[in-house]
């Protein structure tokens, strides 16, 4: 099945007082549609501003963009301002992290969806009122006509994040980029968003590009992971086998740092030693050498590529570590 | 049992909602705590965990006397210190310290971390000579794993993982017996998160630390306490050892917040016959009547909507407050419940 979004070698940096940050350095993966990909990574990894490239969002004077994302054969980082916005919304819709500051606080729920609704497609506000309580009621809002006349600070952060879904799926889109769409949450919501967004997938096709910090979330709805580190992709796989044989080494060491509800506690936690490096000078060779066990002299000065693994098809790891000592964890 | 360190009795904590501006009116309250009790015994770690609004904050505030509760007692160190002014509480000042969630807004940005460390010795007048002082903080930013060297340096030229170490370590520069932790690590990068649970650890062993830790997230408590209190909206729905409640929840609630947790590993997660529960937490100005949980709960029955069940001891020593607790090991039962 060929790609529904292909991006080749992103890179994106943004011209600071400080110095030019390298957000994200060269990125590469593809989404195919009905698909999902989890991109898995801590804070300035450059997972959001990957993605809000993507989107178009962070075109301004002092960011430089590099590489391609294309979109149904289309170069979503070239387009003009006008097609981009045709796009947005539509074809590709995105689901924020904090739906209180995504919504706007006076106009109506009614109202933010008709708009969302109106702007791409020709049809009256009637029309467009109804399709907004057909959506709510299918993210499992109660009484949705009602819904319609009230404000986001009526809601709850559950139902507020279930409104910013059914705005997101309005237009139908052909892809759906949701950026840790249930970390403001609890946990028993967050279970409910999931599933929500885990059978609308199934029920809709759409593809799925979900960004988070948790390896649990990742874990249950994504059919391919990538794991970022430093503006770089680290490690790329089917989630069955990213999970049951990490070859790179951040990968371990996230695993092994979480506190696991499926492990008994005697086992401890293992911390990564250290912490994420400045993104302005990144240490030269793998970004990741200061922190890592098993760095080598290469490792030091030669930034690895993200190559397929001997080991498995579809995995690829970007590690300077012989291929049969990534075989480490099992 | 030895004399626990911490008593609460009852404890309730109700905050005034007013309307008007110059003729003020109270026309209800937020009940944020509503009568709960429990014990920590000296060297204990005790995890409180729940979702947010259950009360479990203000718990933790309530115990340091940061809020006065409405009702209730606290016993710190067999003293009643519910109802004592500033000079009265000196001692549990001194004795019971607080680490935060946020590390950014809780440092004062315009002092020096050396500045930040040696305030309690200041505040207590443990008034040591400079030089000495200065030693000891050094000492204290050595031990919770920071350069001493950088004494003079600003809370802003540190990450989030070494700021949480700044406020532990002004935490026990007193040699406290209690610490309440509120959402340690949640604001933490997971990298981090374990760096700071292992130092936590470690100063619980080496200085002979009570901990109280607040937590929305199980595997953080799981992995750091002795015993563990669920809350919901403003209630211990269940307290025991902590792997008891881990392997054996006995409140619906609990069993729901334990298979809603995302658990890193895709054969698992496709297995789970998860309960998801519907609905949100309801307001705590006007909680349900009966058992709080029932318009959520999958084994509720018409009792539970008129009859509020107590805090009662269930064979294996679980105290859970249900009319019908779950079977010991029907983790994933029936009734499962989807929207």
């Amino acid at each position: 099945m060929s790609a529904l979004l292909e991006v080749r070698d992103l890179t994106v940096s943004f011209d600071t007082e400080d110095g030019v940050v390298h957000a994200v350095d060269g990125i590469s993966y593809s989404v195919e549609p009905g698909k999902s990909l989890g991109i898995v990574g801590e804070s300035g990894s450059g997972k959001t501003v990957g993605t809000l490239t993507i989107m178009g969002l962070t075109r301004s004077p002092n960011t430089t963009i590099g590489g391609e994302a294309l979109f149904e054969g289309e170069n979503l980082l070239t387009l003009d301002e006008e097609r981009m916005r045709e796009i947005r919304g539509n074809e590709i819709a995105m689901i924020f992290q904090d739906p209180l500051s995504s919504l706007h606080p006076y106009v109506t729920i009614g109202d933010q969806m008709v708009e969302a609704i109106r702007v791409h497609r020709n049809v009256s506000k009637k029309a467009a009122e109804d399709r907004s309580a057909e959506l709510l009621g299918m993210v499992g809002i109660p009484d949705p006509r009602q819904r319609l006349s009230g404000h986001p600070y009526e809601l709850s952060g559950g139902m507020r994040q279930r409104v910013m879904i059914a705005m997101a799926l309005a237009n139908d889109p052909r892809l759906l980029i949701a950026d840790e769409p249930t970390t403001a949450l609890d946990v028993t919501v967050q279970a409910q968003i999931l599933e929500l967004v885990a059978s609308l997938q199934r029920e809709t096709g759409t593809a799925l590009v979900i960004i988070t910090h948790d390896l649990g979330v990742v874990a249950e709805v994504a059919d391919e992971v990538a794991v970022m580190y430093a503006g770089r992709i680290v490690e790329r796989a089917p989630v069955d086998e990213l999970f049951a044989r990490p070859e790179h080494p951040y990968t371990w060491g996230l695993l092994d740092s979480i506190p696991r509800l499926d492990r008994p506690v005697s086992e401890g936690l293992t911390p990564i030693p250290g912490r994420p490096p400045s993104l302005i000078a990144p240490p030269p060779g793998c970004a990741f050498n200061p922190r890592c066990e098993f760095a080598m002299d290469e490792c030091l000065s030669v930034i690895p590529p993200l190559e397929p693994s001997p080991a498995s098809a579809g995995h690829l790891v970007a590690c300077h570590l012989e291929p049969r000592k990534r075989e480490r964890r099992r | 049992m030895s004399d626990p360190l911490v008593k609460v009795t009852d404890l309730q904590m109700y905050f005034p909602l007013t309307r008007g501006i110059i003729f003020q009116r109270q026309y209800g309250a937020v009940r944020a705590v509503d009568g709960i009790s429990f014990e920590v015994a000296p060297g204990e770690t005790l995890g409180i965990v729940g979702e947010s609004g259950c009360g479990k904050s203000t718990t933790g505030r309530c115990l340091l006397r940061l809020l006065e509760p409405t009702g209730g007692s606290v016993e710190f160190d067999g003293v009643d210190v519910t109802h004592r002014d500033r000079r009265g509480l000196a001692d549990l000042r001194r004795n019971a310290q607080m680490v935060f969630q946020d590390p950014y807004s809780s440092l004062n940005p315009r002092k020096t971390v050396g500045a930040i460390i040696a305030e309690p010795f200041v505040i207590h007048r443990m008034a040591r000579e400079g030089d000495e002082r200065k030693r000891e903080v050094r000492e204290l930013m050595d031990r919770v794993g920071l350069n001493p060297e950088h004494y003079n340096r600003y809370p802003h030229q540190f990450s989030g993982g070494q700021r949480q170490r700044i406020g532990i370590a002004r935490a026990i520069a007193l040699k406290p017996k209690l610490i309440v932790a509120d959402e340690p690590v949640s604001a933490l990068d997971v990298s981090i998160q374990a760096q700071i649970i292992n130092l936590l650890e470690e100063l619980r062993s080496e200085l002979g630390l009570t901990l109280v830790v607040i937590s929305h997230d199980l595997s953080v408590v799981r992995q750091m306490c002795d015993r563990i209190a669920v809350m919901y909206l403003g209630r211990i729905v269940e307290s025991a050892a902590a792997q008891r409640v881990f392997d054996e929840p006995r409140h619906p609630y609990t069993g729901a917040l334990l298979s809603a947790v995302p658990v890193p590993d895709p054969r698992i997660a496709r297995a789970g016959e998860r309960e998801v529960l519907s609905g949100d937490v309801p307001s705590p100005t006007a909680p349900p009547p009966g058992c709080r949980f029932h318009p959520r709960c999958p084994e509720a029955q018409a009792r539970c909507a008129t009859d509020e069940p107590q805090l009662r001891e269930l064979d294996g020593g679980t105290l859970a407050a249900c009319h019908f607790p779950l079977a010991p090991g029907a983790m994933a039962g029936d009734g499962v419940d989807t929207d």
